[in-house]
């Protein structure tokens, strides 16, 4: 854009925090019980995360169940690379495998992302899942809800809606793979 | 490029880093072992879909794969065709000998033919070295990938080996592999030298001198006494005829079809002399490290290059290559598909 002179200098706090370590887990355990209040406990479910920060919170999710079920809950790890509708703009093209650890026909999925944004993902997610098997019924949960939907999909358990731009980035960090865990958004321009 | 739409875009970069994203598959020498882990990497994803009840992702839909062969091949047409099948490509298989090829037309013209027909990708196989390439410059709308040309190079076996031995044996790197037989003619050992040898195996080829390739190198072939031959990856490669003595500690026997042909030519005296020296079996297995392993690029003589009993044995892995090359074709096609629409954009 040809804003000349006054354009703001690059800020260094481009990037604000909007959950740390604390407020993941609390909404994490509030989404667990929302989980076992819905489907009357975990007895056919299976949690499918979707690669990538899909699957630790997956995975957390199950951790949580089990402690206040007793039940071990099967966790699937999802890629849905090879479902997306947008392989003309993606400029990296790694596919990792999906693994699924119990036939999910007759099963409740409940599939876990961490941001749920334009929901082109989750239409992948749904083709992905229904590639596996019949489920009985599927529903979604996601950590961050940011808006901006392009498709007629919504979230059943949301860990928090964070009103976002376009323009803006919503970073999510779990210890499992950033080491950390932490909610931020990034401000345009910010990479 | 405007990449970061998503939280996790940055998340599944591949390992082959920054460069601009391969067009083609025309040989391995241009590979870094990056891109090659980053396929190996992808086909693992896909041999999940080769292994589901229904064996069909919406990948490739719309997108148009001819198969182009100048030469018979039954593994590697069947193999390019179920792959871009399962991505829900459309494969059209074009055979030369039912083609307007049999009326004089060029290989250029063919090309631009199926080009002008809208097609993505052309999966090529020629009886002259080099045909792929020419086809890759002359056609600026289609991928090419070689699916064996002349004595050249033969790309998608020798990554579908290198990803068969690295689901058994690990890291490549520092491991022995040997490969047997008339290295001379064959464009599978010419690829899978580049393959191993970047992966940073050590690679023996042995089998009749007369049929042993020229030494890549004007300073010879690299011996133990003149270890600087060859530069590069290919600076681990040794050529040892006694094939007793090559397999000592190998930990992966690769056996080349002998084309029996070879024999009127004056390549070797006779198919029982041979056998005697440079059969791959069961007694000079023994001689490998415990567990070596078996390939084959097919189709085999049994009998001949390689024994009977230690072709279906548990160290055979002749029918995983098999599997595993649909595998890494899939990977193949998929990552051309976002290379092409990536440079069309």
């Amino acid at each position: 854009m040809p804003d000349e002179g006054d354009q703001p200098l690059p800020q260094p706090n481009l990037r604000r925090s909007v959950m740390d370590d604390n407020e993941i887990r609390r909404a994490l355990t509030r989404m667990h019980h929302e989980i076992l209040e819905r489907n009357h406990g975990a007895g056919s479910l299976v949690l499918v995360g979707i690669r990538t920060r899909g699957v630790p919170l997956a995975e957390r999710l199950a951790c949580h169940i089990e402690q206040s079920e007793g039940i071990v809950v099967p966790v699937a790890h999802l890629d849905i690379s090879l479902y997306r509708d947008d392989l003309t703009d993606r400029p990296n093209l790694a596919v990792r495998p999906t693994t699924v650890p119990v036939d999910i026909a007759g099963r409740t999925v409940v599939l876990v992302d961490d941001v749920l944004y334009t929901g082109r993902t989750v239409r992948a997610a749904l083709d992905a899942v229904n590639d596996l098997g019949r489920p009985v019924r599927i529903q979604l949960a996601a950590l961050v809800d940011r808006g901006h939907r392009e498709l007629p999909i919504r979230s059943d358990f949301v860990g928090k809606n964070i009103p976002t731009r376009r323009a803006e980035r919503v970073s999510v960090s779990l210890v499992e793979i950033d080491g950390i865990d932490e909610v931020s958004i990034l401000q345009a321009g910010a990479h | 490029m405007a990449s970061a739409t998503t939280a996790r875009s940055d998340a599944l970069a591949p390992a082959s880093g920054e460069k601009p994203l391969r067009r083609h598959v025309l040989d391995l020498d241009d590979f870094t072992s990056g891109e090659i882990v980053a396929v190996l990497n992808n086909a693992d994803a896909m041999l999940e879909v080769l292994n589901r009840d229904i064996k069909k992702v919406p990948t490739l839909r719309g997108r148009v794969i001819v198969t182009l062969f100048y030469e018979a091949s039954t593994r590697t047409r069947i193999s390019f065709e179920e792959a871009g099948k399962i991505l829900s490509a459309d494969v059209i298989n074009m055979s030369a000998t039912a083609s307007s090829v049999e009326k004089g037309e060029s290989l250029l013209n063919t090309g631009l033919t199926l080009q002008a027909m809208g097609v993505d990708t052309i999966v090529v196989r020629h009886p002259h070295s080099g045909a792929p390439h020419f086809l890759a410059r002359n056609l600026p709308k289609v991928s090419v990938i070689n699916a064996g040309d002349g004595t050249h190079a033969h790309p998608t076996q020798a990554l579908l080996d290198l990803y068969t031995a690295r689901r058994h044996i690990g890291e490549l790197s520092g491991c022995k592999v040997v490969i047997v037989g008339d290295v001379l003619h064959s464009r599978v050992a010419r690829s899978a030298v580049w393959g191993f040898a970047r992966m940073g195996a050590s690679v023996v080829l042995s089998g009749p001198p007369t049929l042993m390739p020229e030494p890549f190198s004007a300073t010879g072939w690299a011996d133990d006494a003149n270890p600087i031959g060859n530069v590069g990856p290919l600076a681990a490669v040794r050529v040892q005829p006694d094939l007793d003595q090559a397999i000592e500690g190998a930990d992966l026997v690769m056996a080349l079809r002998l084309q029996l042909e070879r024999q009127q030519l004056g390549f070797f005296p006779s198919i029982r002399e041979y056998i005697r020296r440079w059969q791959v079996n069961e007694s000079r297995m023994a001689r490998a490290n415990p567990g070596a392993l078996l390939m084959h690029p097919g189709p085999m003589n049994e009998g001949i290059e390689v024994g009977t009993a230690l072709a279906h044995g548990e160290r055979s892995l002749i029918e995983e290559q098999v599997t595993n090359g649909v595998a890494i074709r899939m990977a193949l096609l998929y990552q051309l598909a976002g290379a092409s629409a990536t440079a069309v954009n």
